[in-house]
């Protein structure tokens, strides 16, 4: 069994190198058609001489074939070196590791939210159809993915912190004044709960609370109306009857046999749902002036700073492919119809 | 006099919809003595099944018993609370069901399953769960028991799959299983040893059991009484045979009537006053000069889905103008397959097959649309809720090959050919503008049919296209097919896995199995003295209805 | 319940049950028709110039003389989301039926065909729709340049995989049907069954998904203009609108946000049980 898994583990890597790939080589070809010339965009000011311009663009690769900067940033990609933002200054890996932590908390614990409350508010509904609570899991489901992150996202900011002023300046992972924990890991979280700090702990997540309800808001619609329906088509099969007709309790029937076999639709939503979240981020971090990775790669973005928007496209690619091998494991652990082999 | 262990008295069950309650029940009445057998047959929609699900409680949201009592061993069940009725079902009484695959849990192994069963009733020993488990599966003589312990459903064929489920029935010795067409859909072969096992089992533990068929001859092989339902009313009830050699109430006597015996002919299946439909006809002399081609010849054509063993393995065989093949053998035989490949929808990857002395397997399937054999031969498929397209009325559907192929405009030309195409099909004119939902079954049958002969095919594929209808729809359609062979020398491919029906309509058969030809002949000759081992075994399995034969093994 | 025939009824009546038994559809239906005519008569409802600025009326708070307040310019935010509903709307409108038939015609052959080339597509349409969409959608609008056609290419682009999916998988379901091979009988080519026969059957259920991908075609392009690209400054869009007004948040400067994501919502929202309506008029069973 483990060995199966860990072959099936393996294969999925290694097909998704060619995705990879291509995802390098494409992100690669729509930066260099990017309208706007980075050599002027740094050069000293609008001023600035043309030799000083030619000399950045010598400095930055830029006189040289396109396919020829390709291959130089493949093996640069190769060797672990995804360029230097011109923005910050600073290598885009090591930017790039300081905000990774940021996203995935935000992102991790936004889903570990909706989860939580999606699957109960789904189950719920089905046992019940066409009763109080399923219009109410419904009306929320329809309501849930009509409101955009970013606006409500500024409402929760309007009502947590102005209006009852619960929630702490909407600004970054941490009040500015106070202390960020150790750098152990990078996530807040689990950083002061290492050392003990457990008012930081708090502060911190009182920081997080905002937004990851932002963003778990925005998926609790999907996630509870496929747990509702999947939980609904189980419960209306055939052998769910069988159970029924073999006299099985019924808590049993509910939790063995329907909601077991519920879940595996459920799961592969969430795989969409966290990419779905990733592509999010970029709103909520925005709005929360959170200093993740896609914050960061939409400030480079828009200064028409490549190598950032390049490592950041490619990290996103790479989570995915991590994200869409387990939620692989899992269902494979979870259906014993999926072949292991 | 003993007690009855099951009476069910004035039962009524009624369905809310969106249109209404439909009342689906309207006062049912039957008994059944610890150890009988009692059959329960009427054609869909009579309420049969309704009344096993209302008798187990395990009816859903929308249906509701209005009316009417339940007594099972002296306890009136009809109103008892969940967890009364969570004792009873599993264990004093149980249920099987057909489509034994989709009544499995896919995510639970074999032993679990039973297991879950044991442990509900509290029958579940800790220390040996294993070894309960696995002598039920040994009564249930599954091969290789100990193996099927820890598989799940979807690796185990059909058949296997309803021994699960009857192992998962009898694991806490119910005195009542309710078997709800526990056959249909598994193959011939298959339904004979499943039925077998079931009256053995019932033989020794002393069961009573209910089986729910719309089949009459499994019904009087395996039941003591029979209960005949229509439109949710047991019309008539009595012993096996008595019932089914002198059937008293009308529905029963077309019911009897329309399934066929070992001996009967088309003639005899039909009733009387559906007959005079169609004049009598005479049998066309058939041409068979010498030196002319036959109408189609396949040689030795091969087909291959890529798997490691080929779907049609060198089949050859003729058939004459004017004359009807049967094409007989179980699912998974390759007679579909081998039905696409002459209606050129498919290549054979090998072989040729000639029609009316030209090859027309050169043509690729791709283009044969353009090739002027394409009128010339015409499929009927088998399902006929699936052969319409949904959004065509009737009169689109059969104008279709006729707009296509002989490029027919709208107007009194069309017209005419539609209605001349639905009138030999034995379709009523009024019903050319309604669409397949608004059309039964049989309505179905004849607009595809209808279709298909609209461009005056010479060959007329039929693929099982009564396998889906009722016997009473499927004899009136039989009937239909043989005249238009009678009366227009169409030539008839007919594929079933019913040798008994194929018997009825062809001159010749060819009996397949896993692609290969086992048996050609004439059908009479065949059906009386089978040659190969695989043909005899399926005529033995068919269950044709003969109220004489019944297989009781307590009576033995 | 199998045992029971339903008489079917004629679509017509459906639609009236199903519209009586569910008015929540017919609102959504007439909240529609609103916004299009909102959109269409925007120079003749809108009480102001859009981008008049007006300083000393600065960030007022709703009023009956600025129903939905002032901005931080003093432009009539009432009068900015009238306007922006055209441009909301031409967008979402363009944007979906370009990737609508683009992917009926390529998720339809390759439904019907299979084989190699429809596992590339699939597979390949399976990774698109699994990447984050968004990510794809701000990098394809900065690569071609911050303009309104870019956005709408931006959010065809990304809603084409759907569009893929849902006709692929609805084609086929239906390839093996006996009235699609009835149809090659009856002497359509390949071609003739997929254009004639399979895509008039799959085009209904496709409607309804053209409706409930209005709604995210609309979130994701106010989304872009959100964040900077796309639809320039002064434009009235709701997505500049909500940016705009973020600033003010903090300060209770509420309606800045509230007005034009109110206008999103509710747009969105008349989009997607219109959806969810059509959904049970073309097929009950597949409420949920």
């Amino acid at each position: 069994m483990l060995t199966g898994i860990l072959r099936r583990v393996g294969r999925r890597l290694l097909a998704s190198i060619p995705a990879l790939f291509g995802v390098v080589v494409v992100t690669f070809v729509l930066m260099r058609v990017l309208p706007g010339d980075p050599a002027v965009f740094f050069s000293s000011g609008p001023s600035a001489g043309k030799e000083e311009i030619e000399e950045l663009r010598r400095s930055m690769g830029l006189d040289r074939p396109i396919p020829v900067q390709l291959v130089r940033y493949l093996g640069e990609v190769a060797t672990g070196n995804l360029g230097r933002s011109m923005t910050t200054g600073q290598p885009v890996i090591s930017d790039m590791t300081r905000r990774l932590p940021a996203s995935l908390e935000l992102t991790c614990t936004a889903l570990f939210i909706a989860l939580m409350f999606s699957i109960p508010l789904g189950v719920a509904a089905a046992l019940r159809p066409g009763t109080a609570i399923d219009h109410v899991v419904r009306m929320l489901c329809t309501l849930g993915v009509c409101v955009p992150t970013f606006v409500s996202g500024l409402l929760l900011i309007y009502a947590f912190y102005y209006l009852l002023g619960w929630a702490p300046d909407p600004t970054g992972r941490i009040d500015i004044f106070a202390s960020a924990p150790p750098d152990i890991t990078g996530f807040f979280l689990i950083d002061f709960a290492l050392k003990g700090d457990w008012e930081g702990w708090m502060a911190a997540f009182s920081q997080l609370l905002l937004p990851a309800c932002t963003m778990a808001l925005f998926v609790l619609a999907p996630l509870a109306r496929m747990t509702r329906a999947s939980m609904l088509a189980v419960l209306g099969s055939d052998f769910i009857r069988t159970a029924h007709a073999m006299g099985l309790s019924r808590l049993r029937i509910i939790v063995a046999y329907a909601l077991r076999n519920a879940l595996l639709p459920v799961l592969t939503i969430t795989g969409i749902v966290f990419s779905t979240m990733l592509g999010a981020n970029v709103l909520v971090e925005k709005v929360f002036s959170w200093p993740g990775v896609a914050s960061y790669a939409l400030d480079a973005l828009l200064a028409s700073d490549y190598a950032p928007v390049q490592a950041f496209v490619l990290l996103m690619a790479m989570i995915f492919v991590m994200v869409n091998v387990t939620i692989d494991v899992l269902y494979g652990i979870a259906d014993p119809r999926v072949s292991v082999a | 006099m003993t007690q009855d262990l099951l009476r069910v008295e004035n039962l009524q069950v009624t369905f809310s919809t969106r249109h209404g309650t439909v009342t689906a029940l309207h006062g049912i009445d039957i008994a059944l003595k610890a150890g009988e057998t009692l059959g329960i047959v009427g054609e869909s929609g009579s309420g049969k099944s309704v009344t096993s699900l209302a008798v187990m409680r395990l009816l859903d949201r929308a249906g509701r018993i209005t009316g009417g009592r339940v007594t099972f061993e002296g306890r009136d069940i009809t109103h008892a609370g969940h967890a009364d009725l969570r004792r009873l079902r599993g264990s004093a009484l149980s249920m099987i069901f057909q489509n034994p695959r989709a009544a499995l849990n896919p995510i639970r192994t074999v032993e679990q399953q039973i297991v879950d069963v044991l442990a509900a009733h509290g029958k579940l020993s800790r220390a040996n769960a294993r070894t309960q488990a696995l002598d039920l599966l040994r009564a249930v003589l599954i091969r290789d028991p100990e193996a099927r312990l820890s598989a799940y459903p979807h690796e185990l064929s059909g058949g296997m799959c309803q021994r699960v489920m009857i192992a998962m029935a009898i694991a806490c010795e119910p005195v009542l299983l309710i078997a709800d067409e526990p056959t249909t859909g598994l193959d011939v072969t298959t339904q004979q040893t499943v039925m077998e096992l079931l009256a053995r089992i019932q033989a020794e533990r002393g069961m009573a059991m209910i089986l729910i068929t719309h089949d009459l001859g499994l019904a009087a092989r395996w039941c003591d009484r029979i209960a005949v339902m229509e439109a949710g009313r047991v019309v008539e009830q009595g012993e096996t045979v008595a019932l089914f050699e002198a059937p008293a109430h009308p529905y029963t006597k077309r019911l009897v009537a329309a399934s066929p015996t070992r001996a009967s002919t088309l003639a005899d299946l039909a009733p009387p006053d559906l007959a005079r439909d169609a004049p009598p006809v005479v049998a066309a002399p058939r041409e068979r000069k010498p030196g002319t081609p036959p109408l189609l010849e396949l040689v030795h054509v091969v087909k291959s889905f890529g798997g490691p063993t080929r779907a049609v393995d060198d089949v050859s065989f003729q058939i004459p103008r004017g004359g009807s093949l049967g094409l007989v053998g179980e699912s998974g035989s390759g007679k579909s397959t081998l039905s696409r490949l002459i209606c050129r929808l498919i290549d054979p990857d090998d072989g040729d097959i000639v029609f009316d002395g030209e090859s027309i397997a050169r043509t690729p399937a791709r283009e044969f649309h353009l090739s002027p054999r394409r009128r010339d031969i015409q499929i009927v498929f088998q399902d006929p809720n699936d052969s319409l397209n949904p959004r065509y009325t009737a009169f689109d559907s059969i104008a279709h090959p006729l707009r296509r192929l002989e490029g027919l405009r709208d107007g009194p030309a069309l017209q005419t050919r539609v209605r001349e195409a639905a009138r030999r099909a034995g379709l009523p004119m009024d019903l050319l503008e309604r669409f397949p939902h608004q059309l039964s079954g049989g309505q179905k049958a004849r607009v595809g049919i209808a279709r298909a002969v609209a461009p005056r095919p010479r060959l007329l594929i039929l693929d099982e296209p009564t396998a889906a209808l009722d016997v009473s729809v499927q004899a009136v359609i039989l009937q239909l097919l043989d005249r238009l062979r009678r009366e227009d020398g169409i030539g008839l491919l007919f594929v079933s896995h019913d040798l008994n029906v194929v018997r009825m309509l062809c001159d010749d058969l060819v009996v397949l199995q896993a692609g290969k030809v086992v048996e050609t002949g004439p059908s009479q000759s065949i059906f009386q003295r089978p040659q190969a081992a695989y043909t005899r075994m399926l005529l033995d399995a068919v269950p044709y209805f003969d109220p004489q034969r019944t297989e009781l093994l307590k009576t033995a | 319940m199998s045992d029971l025939v339903l008489n079917g009824s004629s679509t017509g009546r459906h639609i009236v049950y199903v519209l009586r038994s569910n008015p929540v559809t017919a609102l959504a239906a007439t909240g529609t028709l609103l916004l299009v005519l909102i959109a269409i008569l925007a120079p003749v409802l809108a009480p102001y110039d859009p981008v008049a600025s007006n300083v000393p009326q600065a960030l007022q708070p709703p009023s009956w003389s600025h129903l939905a307040g002032t901005d931080q310019l003093g432009r009539d935010i009432l009068s900015r989301i009238i306007w922006a509903a055209r441009l909301d709307l031409v967008i979402a409108v363009s944007a979906v039926s370009l990737s609508f038939v683009t992917g009926a015609v390529i998720g339809g052959f390759c439904g019907y065909r299979g084989g190699r080339l429809d596992r590339w597509v699939g597979r390949f349409v399976d990774v698109l729709m699994a990447f984050p969409l968004f990510v794809l959608a701000m990098a394809m609008v900065a690569a071609l340049g911050n303009r309104v056609e870019n956005i709408v290419i931006a959010t065809a682009v990304i809603n084409l995989p759907f569009y893929i999916r849902f006709a692929r998988a609805e084609v086929n379901v239906r390839r093996n049907a006996g009235w699609v091979e009835a149809a090659r009988a009856c002497g359509d080519s390949h071609l003739s069954v997929v254009l004639r026969v399979l895509l008039p059957n799959v085009l209904p259920a496709m409607a309804v998904q053209i409706s409930l991908n209005l709604g995210w075609a609309i979130l994701n392009a106010a989304g872009l203009s959100f964040i900077g690209l796309g639809v320039t400054a002064p434009t009235p869009e709701w997505g500049i609108m909500v940016a705009e007004g973020a600033r003010f948040i903090t300060t209770g400067k509420w309606w800045l946000v509230a007005m034009p994501g109110l206008a999103l919502m509710l747009t969105v929202l008349c989009f997607n049980l219109l959806g969810d309506g059509l959904r049970d008029i073309l097929d009950p069973r597949m409420r949920t």
